[in-house]
């Protein structure tokens, strides 16, 4: 029903099509029929509800794990929960310090997508407002490069880190998020279709710096592009696992991917109680964010994928 | 050029000083290395193309392709085909399926999660003698013995399709959905009226249309899925036991370079993995627009 409702307002949007009536698309069904749909229905549900279940069980065993004793675990399976939860933080906190690596984290992933979308949109508005030699070749090589995975460049990259001395720093973590291209690319189609030239011509006749016809006209209308990227971007920064672990050597530096993985080697893994908490300390603050923004985040994703 | 358009190339230096250092020079760099006997002290050989003639033959290299077209395939499989059922049920008109936006969302719920997390999880999850999942399987009488997941290789494999299925099912749902509620409500109609059933509508009016999309999640999915590498580095050993069957060709790449100081070889193989990719990418564009034109000629 709702994806209904949700094409309805898109075409109330585009203006295109005149507004339809609601009708029903055929006939009562004879009782005996109608029967049989309910029936299925329920069926359709209970799988639906399955699912769920299934999506949902591994963090529940999860959450009821970090609050049980060791010898509990290992006796049996159990959803009550237990009440080892102290004692877990404990033991974890004697061998890691996972909020450092929240840290970490958090740090990185803030950056990298503040630098991200402020630079994207800059770059963006470079290509969409402005005739320079050049401009369609750099913009199809940039496209191009975008289809070259990341593992290409691996060695190269950790080889020219090394030279510039910024292994085991934030740095390589970081700065690189300046250039994205598929966000240039999403914010440039974006920008085309809202902001119109005449707007900025219009700010120059008032005497308005090109850069702060950027930053007072063009990155606030940008904004929605922006933020529907950033969600992917921080998510991405968030969860990304091969960089820092070939970057970092520090353990006070790691993120908490690369502590989670240090985690399993650790002594920690012993303790299963201990282990399960550490992994839920890791999980549940993305899963609270995405209680309050999980329709923002659906969105993106259709943004992302579905071009009309 | 209008004397202003000077301002475009300011406008986007940041971005270009940054790609050229970050992103252009390290591909070239690693092609250069590719060609040497690099170890990582200064002093490489160059070697011609001894490495990518290594690589040929390289029945690692081979498996590790083999292992990850097999672990992507079945969650591919898996995966697409949930999504496709679930898009079916929930666009149908009769059905008024209700709750959508509810379980999206906990369909989705697993792919947010750090993958080290999801491997740690399911490590201890699927752990032979004291997972949960066994216990579990006891409990309610579906296994007799426990069943030791992750040291034989078929079901190491299944597990990581598996997991993968479980963590990416959701997105895809997502995109198929949203491909489904752009198709205009008049096309329904009009098969209705012609008669058509709910399979005759799905595989002649929705498949078709929705070709576009599917075709965008298969190439993402598989440019993902030939990168595959951190839940089977994380999930045993690092090097791909049992029996080498988790070895996948990143995981392959990630240790000859870094923990066995073979950069050069690993170099190679990072080319030999670029190349599949664009081989398995052009075959699959091919396959989907091959059947395009076939089709416009048989109407």
């Amino acid at each position: 029903m709702e994806q209904n409702a949700e094409s309805r307002r898109m075409l109330a949007d585009s203006e295109v099509q005149p507004p339809r009536e609601e009708k029903p698309l055929r006939v009562e069904p004879p009782k005996q029929k109608q029967k049989k749909k309910f029936f299925s229905r329920g069926v359709i549900y209970t799988g639906l509800i399955i699912l769920t279940i299934i999506c949902f069980i591994p963090f529940l065993m999860m959450l009821v794990n970090a609050t049980r004793t060791n010898g509990e675990i290992m006796s049996g399976f159990s959803l009550l929960p237990g009440t080892a939860l102290i004692d877990n933080y404990a033991i974890l906190s004697d061998y890691i310090n996972i909020w450092t690596g929240f840290k970490n984290s958090l740090i990185i992933a803030v950056l990298v997508t503040l630098l991200s979308g402020y630079f994207s949109a800059m770059t963006a508005f470079g290509f969409a407002f402005y005739d320079f030699k050049g401009k369609n070749v750099m913009f199809i090589f940039m496209l191009v490069m975008m289809m070259v995975p990341g593992q290409l460049g691996l060695i190269g990259f950790y080889e020219i880190s090394k030279t510039l001395g910024i292994l085991d720093s934030f740095i390589p973590l970081i700065i690189p998020s300046i250039a994205s291209p598929f966000v240039v690319f999403f914010i440039r189609q974006y920008t085309q279709a809202t902001l119109h030239i005449s707007m900025i011509e219009a700010a120059r006749i008032d005497g308005a710096s090109e850069l702060r016809i950027f930053h007072t006209i063009a990155l606030p209308m940008m904004m929605p592009a922006v933020a529907t990227m950033s969600i992917f971007t921080f998510i991405g920064s968030w969860n990304n696992y091969l960089m820092p672990l070939v970057l970092l050597f520090s353990p006070e530096k790691y993120t908490l991917p690369v502590l989670m993985g240090f985690l399993k080697g650790s002594q920690v893994a012993e303790n299963l109680g201990a282990l399960y908490l550490g992994i839920a300390i890791s999980v549940v603050p993305i899963m609270i964010a995405f209680l309050f923004m999980s329709k923002y985040i659906v969105s993106s994703i259709s943004a992302g994928a579905v071009k009309e | 050029m209008k004397k202003l358009d000077r301002y475009g190339y300011a406008f986007i230096a940041p971005f270009w000083v940054v790609f050229l250092t970050f992103s252009i020079y390290p591909v070239f760099l690693t092609l250069y290395y590719s060609f040497t006997n690099y170890t990582g002290s200064p002093g490489e050989e160059i070697v011609g193309f001894a490495n990518y003639a290594r690589l040929l033959t390289d029945t690692y290299f081979i498996e590790a392709f083999v292992n990850t077209i097999k672990i992507w395939g079945v969650n591919f499989a898996l995966q697409i085909g949930l999504a496709l059922l679930l898009a079916l049920l929930f666009s149908d008109l009769r059905l008024k399926l209700k709750g959508l936006a509810f379980f999206r969302s906990f369909f989705y719920l697993p792919n947010l999660i750090t993958i080290s997390s999801v491997a740690l999880l399911f490590g201890i999850l699927l752990d032979w003698q004291h997972g949960s999942l066994n216990m579990m399987l006891l409990k309610l009488g579906i296994i007799s013995d426990p069943i030791n997941w992750l040291s034989q290789p078929v079901t190491a494999q299944l597990s990581v399709s598996l997991i993968l299925t479980w963590m990416w099912f959701g997105h895809s749902f997502i995109i198929v959905m949203a491909g489904v509620s752009g198709i205009s409500k008049d096309f329904f109609e009009a098969a209705h009226i012609d008669g058509a059933n709910r399979w005759q509508m799905f595989t002649f009016v929705t498949l078709p249309l929705l070709k576009p999309i599917l075709l965008y999640i298969m190439i993402t999915s598989l440019i993902g899925g030939l990168q595959l590498f951190d839940l089977p580095l994380l999930l045993t050993d690092g090097i791909g036991a049992p029996d080498g069957s988790l070895n996948t060709m990143v995981l392959y790449l990630y240790n000859q370079a870094f923990k066995y100081n073979n950069y050069g070889y690993a170099a190679a193989v990072a080319y030999g993995l670029f190349l599949i990719t664009l081989v398995f990418s052009a075959v699959v564009f091919k396959g989907m627009f091959r059947k395009e034109r076939a089709a416009q000629k048989g109407a």
